[in-house]
């Protein structure tokens, strides 16, 4: 600093200047790394941005101009019911998913270490396999003659084949397989990093297993829990091809209406309305997550 | 040996043992419809009973032995192909300019690159196919390429990244200090040393482009339908069996990736 | 909080603290036998640390107490209550872990209130209680901040704090201060000893550092290979070690290999006059010689037992003192710590030297069963 001082005494000197250039240096070649990512860019901006830009402005176009028209027509009834139905159905996977996660998580970040791959890796088989193969099986598996019904039946549970496909409660048995792997894998992530210690302070203090689990190590496992729910909720809103195909043309979902909007009616303003919606839905749940994840920081679960 | 306490707050193995058939249940849950497809689909029955009352290969038969499916098939292999290739150069690119730059735009590049991780697909899938139209790329093979490279891209980044954070760039510096231009330090130091993250995410750019169905779903169609393409319109009209046999073999090479992608996962660095 | 430590009393009013009754516990890990048979009586409010090296059994013996390993088989008793078989959270013990384990997600008034709420004390009296145990580890101002929030100083004392908040009459203290600075820890070793005069409940400490347990402990027990080798007061360990891990696990020596003959030792000709009895052979003995004890003896003063001749190594000052090595001419070293005085003349390098102590200041101890012979201070 007495250096700099000196120098600007005396009207500058070599060392002064060449910083000045050094650092312009250094942040130059900082700036053309970025050129490598240029690629990546201009084929994200190609096929994702331009399109979705496309699409919003057609939500709000139409013959005569500026319009709100398509929005408006998603306040009809069957617009809303789809609505309804696709919350509904995220809301149950959500929670299926949530109850059948959260122990197996559990489980797998307590046990020994071959154990807990062998678990991690009977959960990372699904997502390795096809959607369309998992929601294949399903169909296979749930319909009238199929396996479920035929073992139901054999064991005396029920008399009569159950309807289980091509409807609500077939596509939730789909939509759960499919994304219990997302509700599983953050969770055992964060629960891996809890460590036995604070579950034995909480013994140590009196606090009997059950409350220990639930005052201490639940909440101790938030950020993966948060995670888990989030993911699982926004794919469901969004989701496609499992409620086409097990919900029978009776599980109407907002995707589906999207696409019969386009491939059907060709109807691209409803469709681009839709999107929109749906976009700004997904976007808005996972802005609010990372709001209240981000400021109610519950320190590292060490 | 039920008595024997499983945690050290002395919670015993038989105190856990709902835990322990609940977590069995959800396990056989996850495996069990999936892998059942494969003998079933040995099923002479066009219902595919399972276990099968006779066996036959007649739905194996079936595919092969048809021109679509074959032809299917063919354009779902070079479409991930080509998908792996260009995904994985340009994400491995981009996560080494990302890693480099470690400035303000940077942060702002990488949300913009997992951009298409965060948007339903649905969405993409007509967007894509509106721009598309005019410029022709639907029912083409470069244009199924762009578009599920798009959705390799974040998985790429991603698994490369992962890589880079444990990889010490002095070594870089070092073999530049030595003579070695930028790229070529880079192809012969870096290069080698994050190779597992690499192949980790080009097995996930594979196994996305083939397994992608929504987007084929709208601009795959023609000459150029994708496998899962005609896969999904047969399953929406009606449950033809050899969807099962295609499904058998597609399930074996998902086990057989998985296990190649955990083999570099674990594999020991040099 | 507490009111000073009551006398136990007659009419069933509750007492501060209760004695400990280990008897015959084993705990093995496959072939490696973490405690091997160890028995240990702890008086109802004494201060006892278990002093030993990584691996001596010491926290496995602390975990046997809080209830987190079973052991094989023994028994430990809380005054005349068996608890070897009871949960860990019904044992009612406060404990302070060597990471401390203070809950994130909880404020440092939430931690502290956490075990009082277990134990459904009323609301109000919590919100009094906590702020005087607040007041006791002057973090009064602390209540509402997170644990992230914290030095690993005020952690410690919050870890403390909330250990003893619910006035347990037991206190086991796993190596609680390794993660401090060497200041704060010596400051903090002081402050848990008054907390633990204040309280008055037994206390059981485990360390590995013999410092820190001459300075807190009212008895220490040496613990080595899964056994008690020692058990006695700071003093006594100090200056009539029973074997050769003891003696040259606590404190500095020197430690050399003596001969016995007709009832006389020696080393290496130089007769020993010890205030111990000699041992009947010199199979495996030791003499164990403290620093500070021996002193440099002038050329002209009368040789009789208790003198060793040398000449100097090296002179290593260390601020409060020097420490002179010695080597011998079977080539043993002996090191001689004496605190400077202005005046004195520094034996230098090479001199000839002769080495003197006294009987009482002469620790025989027999070699334990695998030590390694050495003469190394």
């Amino acid at each position: 600093m007495t250096l700099a001082l000196d120098q600007i005494a005396t009207g500058g000197t070599a060392s002064g200047a060449n910083e000045e250039a050094l650092r312009r240096q250094a942040h130059g070649e900082r700036r053309s790394m970025l050129a490598l990512t240029l690629p990546a860019l201009l084929l994200v901006g190609f096929v994702v941005l331009i399109p979705i830009g496309w699409l919003f402005w057609l939500s709000f176009v139409d013959k005569s101009g500026f319009t709100l028209i398509h929005y408006q027509r998603l306040l009809h009834p069957t617009y809303l019911l789809t609505l309804r139905t696709t919350f509904e159905l995220a809301f149950t996977v959500t929670v299926v998913c949530l109850l059948l996660g959260y122990p197996l998580a559990y489980l797998a970040s307590q046990l020994p270490r071959r154990w807990a791959s062998l678990v991690l890796l009977c959960v990372l088989f699904p997502f390795w396999t096809s959607l369309l193969v998992r929601t294949y099986a399903w169909l296979v598996l749930l319909q009238r003659r199929g396996l479920v019904n035929t073992w139901l039946q054999k064991l005396g549970i029920v008399e009569e084949p159950l309807r289980l496909v091509h409807n609500f409660t077939g596509t939730a048995i789909g939509m759960t397989h499919i994304m219990l792997p997302f509700m599983v894998l953050p969770l055992y992530a964060t629960m891996k990093t809890i460590s036995e210690d604070y579950m034995r302070a909480a013994a140590n203090l009196g606090a009997s297993p059950i409350r220990a689990f639930w005052q201490i190590y639940v909440p101790l496992s938030f950020p993966g829990l948060a995670a888990g729910l989030i993911v699982v909720f926004v794919l469901s809103l969004g989701f496609y091809v499992t409620p086409a195909l097990l919900g029978g043309g009776r599980v109407m979902m907002w995707a589906m209406q999207i696409e019969r909007s386009t491939t059907v009616y060709a109807d691209w303003g409803a469709a681009s309305a839709m999107g929109v919606v749906l976009l700004v839905i997904t976007l808005g749940i996972l802005w609010l997550v990372s709001r209240l994840t981000g400021s109610a920081k519950l320190g590292e679960a060490r | 040996m039920l008595r024997q306490p499983a945690t050290s707050t002395q919670i015993t193995h038989l105190d856990r043992l709902w835990l322990y058939v609940l977590c069995g249940l959800v396990i056989v849950f996850l495996i069990a419809p999936t892998l059942l497809v494969i003998p079933m689909s040995f099923s002479d029955s066009r219902y595919l009973s399972f276990p099968p009352e006779s066996w036959s290969l007649r739905w194996y038969r079936a595919y092969f032995g048809s021109l679509e499916w074959r032809d299917a098939t063919v354009v779902s292999l070079q479409a991930a192909f080509l998908t792996t290739i260009v995904a994985t150069v340009t994400g491995t690119l981009a996560a080494y300019g990302l890693h480099l730059a470690r400035s303000g735009a940077g942060r702002l590049v990488q949300v913009a690159l997992t951009l298409p991780m965060m948007i339903p697909v649905i969405l993409l899938a007509i967007g894509i196919f509106l721009f598309f139209a005019p410029l022709e790329l639907n029912n083409s093979l470069s244009g199924l390429v762009l578009a599920h490279t798009v959705l390799a891209l974040p998985l790429v980044l991603i698994s490369v990244t992962a890589g880079f954070k444990s990889f010490d760039m002095n070594q870089e510096m070092v073999a530049r200090s030595m003579g070695a231009s930028r790229p070529r330090a880079f192809l012969t130091v870096t290069l080698p040393q994050i190779r597992n993250s690499v192949i980790s995410g080009a097995l996930l750019a594979f196994i996305t482009s083939l397994d992608e169905v929504v987007i084929g779903l709208l601009i795959a169609g023609g000459d150029k339908a994708t496998l899962t393409r005609r896969m999904f319109l047969a399953l929406r009209d009606e449950i033809d069996p050899t969807i099962a046999a295609i499904s058998s073999l597609l399930i074996v090479l998902s086990i057989v990736l998985l296990a190649v992608s955990q083999y570099f996962q674990s594999e020991p660095r040099d | 909080m507490a009111t000073p430590a009551e006398a136990p009393a007659a009419g069933g009013n509750r007492s501060a603290s209760l004695p400990i009754t280990i008897e015959r516990l084993v705990k093995s890990y496959g072939s490696f036998k973490a405690l091997d048979d160890v028995s240990l009586s702890i008086r109802s409010g004494e201060f006892i640390t278990l002093l030993g090296p990584s691996g001596s059994g010491k926290t496995t013996l602390l975990m046997v107490l809080a209830g987190f390993v079973r052991p094989q088989s023994g028994s430990v008793r809380f005054a005349d209550r068996e608890v070897v078989l009871l949960p860990p959270h019904k044992r009612d013990i406060g404990m302070v872990f060597q990471n401390y384990a203070l809950f994130p997600h909880m404020t440092v008034a939430g931690n502290l209130a956490y075990p009082l709420k277990l134990r459904n004390v009323p609301a109000r009296e919590i919100a009094g209680r906590v702020e005087r145990a607040l007041d006791l580890i002057q973090l009064s101002a602390f209540g509402e901040r997170r644990i992230d929030q914290l030095s690993g100083g005020q952690r410690q004392r919050v870890a403390l704090a909330r250990a003893v908040i619910f006035e347990p009459r037991i206190l086991l203290m796993d190596e609680p201060l390794s993660a401090l600075d060497k200041n704060l820890r010596e400051q903090m070793q002081l402050e848990v000893r008054r907390l633990h005069d204040r309280l008055g409940m037994t206390t059981v400490y485990v360390t590995h550092d013999q410092r820190e347990a001459l300075t807190m402990s009212d008895r220490i027990a040496v613990i080595n290979r899964g056994r008690v080798v020692q058990l006695d007061r700071p003093r006594e360990l100090y200056e009539r070690p029973a074997t050769h891990f003891v003696a040259s696990f606590i404190g500095e020596s020197s430690t050399l290999p003596i001969e016995v003959r007709d009832g006389r030792a020696s080393f290496a000709g130089a007769p020993l006059l010890s205030a111990a009895p000699t041992p009947a052979s010199s199979a495996s003995s030791f003499l164990v010689l403290r620093p500070e004890k021996l002193r440099l003896l002038a050329d002209a003063a009368p040789a009789e037992a208790n003198v060793i001749a040398g000449h100097v190594r090296q002179n290593v000052f260390q601020g409060d003192s020097i420490v002179t090595y010695v080597r011998t001419a079977s080539d043993h070293e002996i090191a001689i710590r004496r605190s400077l005085r202005t005046d004195e003349v520094l034996a230098e390098v090479g001199t000839a030297v002769r080495v003197g102590f006294s009987a009482e200041d002469a620790i025989i101890v027999p070699a334990d069963a695998d030590a390694p012979q050495t003469g190394r201070p």
